[in-house]
């Protein structure tokens, strides 16, 4: 905080031409390890205007946090002849593991459509990649059911109200990652929007890794699958083994 | 309990997880099946991913089988003869099984034909369990001599070249229990089960082996077959998660135990009737989920 200050004073003084973003986040690194049940992160910073601290009241900010893409296959189920089975799918080449978008009032308001989709600014505005799709109307179907999906397991997440700005200079944003996030390098990115353009914008990363004795169990069933495989089965056969033999004194 | 799971990557709660380990425990020891059939879908409806939790099920239902077949054991009710005939059979099914996993995976539909498999399966074998332990139970109490059996299914008889099974009390062909234990290892394969909720009504009423060996001996070809199916996941999926297995397995060994125990005094037509019920439900739950509109009608799978 202390840091954020001084950044925050040495900006105000110095009067930048351009509108300056200070962002920090509270933690950097989330380690996947026993009793990890989820984590809260905050995001914060300050914007600094060259015209001074009145003029920043009317800037928005939108923070979004975006866990690494992958590649998927999207399956639709259809009733056919009574039974409701896999019909229709398609490829999405990239869809964030983690995507959540926090801003201060709906994103509708604060830009068009248009420039939310270039910076990919709400669940509506995500660039999903299709790689067998022409069809529009069949593509927003599909992004729709993903959105929708992903929303019920708490991996995809969009609030119209979650970023607080104070005296029109600091904000703050809080953003929940469940148990089931996957590992890897996410990126926060801040905007600050004026008059629906995004006239400044911050970006940092936070690493979410597995530490201790889960890193050790997740590379070993990775390097060494046969010895894994091997141990597993030792281990169930032991602990029956183990049971029994404990029961067959009473 | 939070516990983190490190191949599942997500937490849950330890005791719930040992608690259906523990169930399905008590359904091994008293049924002789390994309860595949009901930790998979569980698991899945816990939010677990389906493949972590068939690869980990499958490692529970291990140290399950070697706990009630100690069990039963110590009371000479294992054929081990016709356990290695059957775990041959189950080997070769297994591979076939694979063969036709990646066609249907190929085709897109492999999640109907699971489906389909499980409610047809549970649903004929449910109901020919329920028939036969009603029958018996009335026969029983009208104080009548029950219906003379046929030994075995007339098919069996058929098959050339006989082996003495003296355990189960049988002069038949080997090819009979090779022949099961192929067509339960192909279901193992494509239901992500140990196929015990087949094999022991089909050692029953099928090859007609003695009620005393059955359980015993299908736990011996279920721990066999399940080794196997871990193996496979661990080279293959990866998903083998092995803190989720040691949960599952806390509550399962001791589950295994209590139920060999409850088995050996409660009346056998009960039980049979009492599994009959289980899978019956299984299966119209799983035939509702075909014929419902689900509240999902999407699902994602990974590239």
């Amino acid at each position: 905080m202390k840091r954020l200050l001084a950044l925050l004073a040495f900006f105000l003084l110095t009067g930048a031409s351009e509108p300056v973003l200070v962002t920090d986040i509270s933690q950097h690194r989330i380690e996947l390890r026993q009793g990890f049940t989820g984590a809260q992160l905050l995001l914060f910073g300050a914007i600094t205007s060259p015209e001074g601290a009145n003029a920043v009241r009317d800037y928005d900010v939108v923070v979004v946090l975006e866990g690494p893409a992958r590649q998927m296959v999207l399956r639709e189920k259809r009733k056919v002849a009574g039974m409701w089975v896999n019909a229709e799918y398609t490829t999405l080449r990239s869809v964030p593991s983690f995507y959540a978008v926090v801003a201060n009032r709906p994103i509708r308001q604060i830009t068009d459509p248009r420039t939310a989709a270039i910076y990919q600014l709400g669940l509506d505005s995500l660039q999903l990649s299709p790689s067998d799709s022409i069809d529009p109307a069949r593509e927003t179907h599909f992004a729709k059911g993903l959105v929708d999906l992903m929303q019920r397991q708490g991996l995809f997440h969009q609030d119209d109200s979650g970023v607080t700005i104070n005296g029109g200079v600091l904000y703050s944003a809080r953003i929940d990652l469940p148990s089931s996030v996957q590992p890897g390098v996410y990126t926060a990115e801040t905007f600050a929007v004026r008059k629906g353009r995004v006239v400044a914008s911050a970006t940092a990363r936070v690493e979410v890794g597995k530490q201790g004795f889960e890193k050790a169990v997740a590379d070993f069933s990775q390097r060494a699958a046969l010895a894994y495989g091997l141990m597993a089965v030792a281990v169930s056969v032991v602990m029956g083994w183990i049971a029994g033999r404990l029961f067959a004194l009473f | 309990m939070d516990v983190y799971l490190p191949i599942a990557n997500l937490s849950v709660n330890g005791l719930i997880i040992v608690g259906l380990g523990l169930l399905t425990g008590m359904l091994s020891g008293i049924f002789g099946v390994g309860g595949g059939f009901l930790t998979t879908p569980l698991l899945i409806f816990y939010g677990i991913p389906p493949t972590v939790a068939a690869a980990s099920a499958a490692s529970q239902v291990t140290g399950a089988s070697v706990s009630g077949m100690l069990a039963h054991h110590q009371r000479g009710g294992v054929d081990y003869r016709m356990g290695v005939v059957l775990v041959l059979g189950g080997v070769l099914g297994t591979g076939l099984g694979a063969l036709l996993f990646s066609l249907l995976q190929a085709l897109g539909q492999i999640d109907t034909v699971i489906n389909l498999l499980y409610v047809s399966m549970l649903g004929g074998i449910g109901a020919m369990m329920a028939r036969e332990s009603i029958q018996t139970l009335r026969a029983g109490s009208s104080g009548a001599r029950p219906a003379r059996k046929r030994r075995h299914h007339p098919l069996v008889a058929r098959l050339p070249g006989r082996w003495r099974f003296y355990r189960s009390g049988l002069y038949i062909s080997p090819l009979a229990p090779l022949l099961l234990g192929m067509f339960t290892g192909i279901l193992t394969m494509l239901m992500g089960i140990g196929g015990g909720f087949v094999l022991v009504p089909a050692m029953l009423y099928i090859l007609g082996m003695s009620a005393q060996v059955v359980v015993g001996t299908s736990l011996f070809q279920i721990l066999f077959v399940t080794m196997a199916t871990t193996m496979m996941h661990a080279l293959t999926t990866r998903a083998v998660d092995i803190v989720l297995a040691g949960l599952l397995l806390i509550g399962s060994v001791s589950g295994a135990q209590l139920g060999a125990r409850f088995a050996t005094t409660a009346s056998p037509v009960k039980l049979r009737l009492a599994l009959a019920a289980i899978v019956l439900a299984v299966a119209a739950r799983m035939a509702l989920g075909l014929t419902w509109r689900p509240d999902e009608i999407f699902t994602v799978s990974l590239l």
